[in-house]
């Protein structure tokens, strides 16, 4: 069983070496159809066709030098309106991607089908074979954390310094300069033109890859806790949001023409949401498009104090969340990465508030700019807010950081330092809630599972040694520190508000 | 005043931490084996790969500065009870006006041929897995004297590592001096499931070495030899007292103490591991050898010294344990057998890995006592039962407000209550209606 596992890892690892390696391979023509395509918008078409005259017909060795020629034939096209003051005609549109993408040649467009199955569908299975593995090499069920603070990939080692990188360098493309990650987007083109009608944006890439990661990780979750039924459930649950509320729906939305929501995505974490073009887009769809503001305004206004009160913020964020979802597969063999020391916790609370602030302020000016017209605010540009928080809140904070650094801090980074509605959550869960994680008297041994593997960072242990229920604002309700517990200590529960701060005293000590 | 602590283990400092909550006497806590305070009962945890020996730290560093605790590491080699100083292997001197001594235990040996060899050792101090794990290289076959609690948990250690583990116990089945051969079996077919070899029925012999000095076989009672390249001793742990011995404080197996965790000499406190009760109470232990002993302990003698003199209560008796994947909570006193004045109750799953039983008076049908297996179980519950001694059919029919396991997992009430009515006709348990109500 041990050789079929190292199988389902070599297998995985090759795929995963011929999915980097893809984007070093492939040529790149740009033709008349190839440009067509692209640049959609006929306007833009006629202002840069002088300056990518020369590009045309030209075969490219390298994606480098053919995204390198076209964003200078970009900046000549811009730099004449410049010059010229011609300000509404300067193209800010990216196409780079599109057209990167749609004019790759040869290999990698040749053999798209293929490269599609060895990169996402034979690695995840890999990955898959991998997983249900230990099922033989663990045949007993329980909790078995054996050797994780001794694999490098697992304790901040060389490897995990390395896996870090990659995925941050991974976001910075993604977000930043998705043409060079085109040869990835080109495999799910076919995939994408099925779902939506239309080819696939790096963010299809970025939703479908988000999905078999959950999956295939989702698997290792149900042969992990195959004992606890409630995190078999919590993963199922989660797993599905991203699968059906995540990917399709959204995608089938747009496929029918009518503006593509996640409708278990909320703001302030969905911090676009009341930007102008997804107003005006709901505005202009009509009933359903109302609907959809509507529902997006129930969740966070109604939605969250009445499900926290009830259920605790776990209902949210670890059984419904993206972000949750994937620190919850994805992240799992990390949580125990999480820093649990008080200082911490403190800037922890200074930060994480800081930036719930944050977003408040910046929908506000935002969202005056929509109904004034005016886009300053006390002699701020809104826009200026705008960006400063997408940069730094939406890309640095909760990809580059949040998921990046998994392997460093743990699977929570975001959430528990960044996310303004974990903020919001966990106010409200802190106050005004019948959540609790119980404490079972005086049973603690003080041994710190609970602790180590408590991704939110919470010493559970400082709690449950003292006979105290576990009452935070950021605990995401896992259930792992119940899970490995070894004296059945902990249980996490919904009782009645009274008493949830309650210290457990032994009689004889009371 | 100063209150030197020796022994930095959970008797110790929570002494330490209770005296400091209630008074600003000065407090020095001198101790050998580490630091700072660490969770003994997680050691296993260590070599399983679970955590990192700082993870086992209760509190950070900054804790005992930051609280006045004054930590000093040191191994005490004398005690002038007459001058009130100690004295450490580094011969420094240092006075006290009142002692603690928290020393804690060590593994016992019994003498047997072979017991100092190479690669045969105990498991009870931080410097003990360290050498576990360098004993331990390269083993492909370890064998553990002894069936215990540690035994078990030295028995997971090595299984964890792919070596391959023989288990010798004295008793039919694992445990069975404590546990009701009902447990006992379902816990030995447990370390059977994971491919542990548990040898009933026997007693070592003498451990063989080879010419270098290291543990190449042992010997059974029985004349079996068998192989291995590790063996681990888990037969018991004693008090560590031995360097006490030639004083004027009184022992016996330990630091003889009365309730109020007194020694014969005043000003001198002993607790934890290393202390025996003169006078324990009836079916209770003279040496309690618990990490929740120890503690309430602590908290009963730190109001002493800070002047409300107070007898330490054991309370109803409570433990747990894990036995590879089952856990165990235990509440009131039970043993292997009932006492004759009790009745009792077994229940198990029809998978054989879940298991309760409830121990009940043959006269009243007053609960005194429950086991659970592989189910957990709220102690409030079983502790106000007991102490009411509530009747056990009430106490069957109502279990669910006890249940401690995690959210959607199976609850096996209704097949407990049927079991019960069925084992005892006389006492019918029925399971009171749930109240319907709207959740909005
Ligand atoms: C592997 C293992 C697992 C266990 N699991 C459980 C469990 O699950 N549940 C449970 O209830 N109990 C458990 N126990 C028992 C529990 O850990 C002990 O009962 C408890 O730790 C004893 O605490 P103590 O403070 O009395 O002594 P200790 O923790 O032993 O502390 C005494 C300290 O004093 C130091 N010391 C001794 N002599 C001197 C000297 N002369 N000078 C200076 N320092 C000295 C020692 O080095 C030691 O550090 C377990 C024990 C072991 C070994
Ligand atoms: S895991 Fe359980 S026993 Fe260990 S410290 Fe946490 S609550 Fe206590
Ligand atoms: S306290 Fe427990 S349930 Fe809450 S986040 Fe931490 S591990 Fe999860």
């Amino acid at each position: 069983m041990k050789i079929i596992q190292k199988i389902g890892l070599a297998i995985f690892l090759i795929c995963f070496a011929i999915f980097i390696s893809l984007l070093g391979l492939g040529k790149y023509q740009l033709t008349e159809v190839s440009f067509k395509a692209s640049v959609t918008d006929s306007t833009h078409q006629a202002l840069l066709a002088p300056n990518i005259q020369q590009m045309l017909g030209k075969t490219y060795d390298s994606k480098i030098d053919f995204i390198t020629d076209y964003n200078k034939s970009l900046d000549k096209t811009n730099q004449k309106f410049k010059d010229n003051q011609e300000w509404d005609k300067v193209i800010y549109t990216d196409y780079a991607l599109a057209i990167t993408k749609n004019s790759t040649i040869g290999f990698v467009k040749d053999n798209q089908m293929l490269l599609f199955y060895i990169c996402f569908v034979i690695s995840a299975l890999g990955g898959a074979i991998y997983m249900v593995a230990d099922l033989f090499i663990h045949p007993v069920a329980g909790i078995k954390n054996n050797d994780i603070f001794k694999r490098s990939i697992t304790s901040r080692g060389i490897i995990a310094i390395f896996f870090s990188v990659f995925l941050v360098v991974f976001y910075l493309f993604l977000y930043k300069a998705p043409a060079y990650i085109s040869n990835w987007v080109l495999l799910v083109d076919p995939l994408s033109f099925s779902l939506t009608g239309g080819e696939a944006s790096h963010w299809f890439l970025y939703g479908f890859l988000y999905s078999i990661i959950m999956l295939t990780m989702g698997i290792r979750m149900y042969v992990k806790y195959r004992h606890n039924t409630y995190q078999m459930v919590r993963t199922t649950s989660v797993i599905f949001f991203q699968l059906a509320f995540a990917f399709m729906i959204p995608n089938i939305l747009t496929k029918l023409q009518l503006p593509a929501m996640d409708f278990k995505n909320m703001w302030p974490l969905d911090y676009t949401f009341f930007f102008d073009y997804r107003l005006d887009s709901l505005l202009s769809a009509g009933m359903l498009g109302y609907w959809m503001l509507g529902w997006g305004i129930f969740l966070f206004v109604v939605g969250v104090p009445v499900m926290v009160y009830f259920f605790g913020k776990r209902w949210y964020c670890s059984w419904v969340c993206g972000c949750g979802g994937l620190a919850e597969t994805f992240g799992d063999p990390f949580r125990q990465l999480s820093d649990k020391s008080l200082k911490a916790w403190k800037y922890e609370r200074v930060i994480v508030h800081s930036v719930l602030v944050f977003a408040v302020i910046m929908t506000a000016a935002v969202l005056y700019t929509f109904f004034t017209g005016a886009s300053t605010i006390l002699g701020i540009n809104t826009y200026a807010i705008r960006e400063i928080y997408s940069f730094a809140i939406g890309f640095v904070f909760a990809g580059a950081i949040g998921t990046g650094f998994y392997p460093l801090m743990g699977n929570r980074v975001w959430c528990r330092f960044g996310c303004p509605l974990a903020a919001y959550l966990g106010l409200v869960q802190r106050f005004k809630s019948r959540f609790r994680i119980t404490t079972n008297g005086a049973q603690c041994i003080s041994c710190g599972n609970c602790s180590t593997y408590c991704e939110m960072g919470i010493d559970v242990r400082a709690y449950a040694q003292k006979g105290e229920n576990i009452i935070r604002a950021s605990c995401v309700g896992c259930g792992v520190c119940a899970a490995v517990c070894p004296r059945g200590v902990l249980k996490l529960e919904n009782l009645a508000e009274e008493g949830r701060f309650d210290i457990y005293t032994r009689p004889e000590e009371q | 005043m100063k209150v030197v602590i020796i022994g930095n283990g959970i008797a110790g400092i929570t002494t330490a931490r209770h005296i400091r909550k209630q008074s600003d006497h000065e407090i020095l806590v001198i101790s050998a084996e580490s630091e700072h305070f660490f969770s003994r009962t997680a050691l296993m945890y260590i070599y399983i790969g679970h955590m990192k020996y700082q993870h086992t730290k209760p509190y950070e560093d900054w804790f005992w500065e930051k609280n006045r605790i004054n930590l000093h590491k040191a191994y005490i080699n004398t005690i002038d009870f007459d001058t009130n100083t100690l004295k450490t292997a580094n011969r420094e001197e240092i006075s006290y006006d009142k002692l603690v001594i928290a020393t804690g235990s060590v593994t016992k040996k019994i003498g047997w041929p072979g017991e100092n060899l190479k690669g045969v050792q105990g498991l009870y101090s931080k410097q003990d897995v360290e050498l576990m794990e360098t004993n331990t290289q390269n083993v492909k076959h370890a064998v553990i004297v002894g069936g215990g609690l540690i035994g078990i948990e030295m028995a997971e250690m090595l299984h964890s590592r792919g070596i391959e583990v023989t288990f010798l116990i004295r008793e039919n089945n694992y445990w069975n001096s404590v546990l009701p051969i009902e447990e006992a079996m379902l816990v030995s077919r447990h370390i059977a499931e994971h491919g542990i070899n548990l040898i009933p029925n026997t007693e070592l012999e003498e451990i063989i070495g080879d010419n270098d000095g290291r543990v190449k076989a042992v010997k059974t009672k029985t004349g079996k030899t068998i192989d291995c390249e590790f063996v681990a001793l888990t037969t018991g742990v004693t008090p560590n007292i031995d360097f006490l011995k030639e004083s004027a404080l009184e022992t016996d197996r330990g630091i003889l103490v009365n309730d109020f965790l007194e020694t014969n000499i005043p000003n001198v406190y002993a607790l934890g591991d290393c202390a025996q009760f003169k006078n324990p109470k009836e079916n209770h232990p003279p040496v309690e050898q618990l990490w929740y002993t120890g503690k309430m302990q602590g908290k009963a003698l730190a109001k002493t010294i800070c002047g409300q003199k107070t007898k330490y209560e054991r309370g109803i008796w409570f433990n747990s344990a894990k036995f590879l994947d089952i856990e165990y909570q235990t509440y009131g006193l039970m043993f292997n057998k009932p006492f004759a004045t009790e009745d009792t109750f077994y229940w198990e799953h029809p998978k054989g890995k879940i298991g309760m039983r409830a121990n009940f008076s043959k006269t009243d049908g007053s609960l005194s006592g429950f086991n659970f297996f592989g189910m957990r179980f709220k102690q409030t519950v079983a502790d106000t039962w007991i102490r009411n001694g509530n009747h056990i059919s009430n106490c069957i029919a109502q279990l669910n407000e006890g249940f401690f396991d995690a959210e959607f997992n199976k609850n096996h009430h209704k097949k407990i209550v049927e079991s019960f009515n069925t084992a005892h006709p006389k006492h019918q348990a029925t399971i009171a209606k749930k109240k319907k109500f709207l959740i909005f």
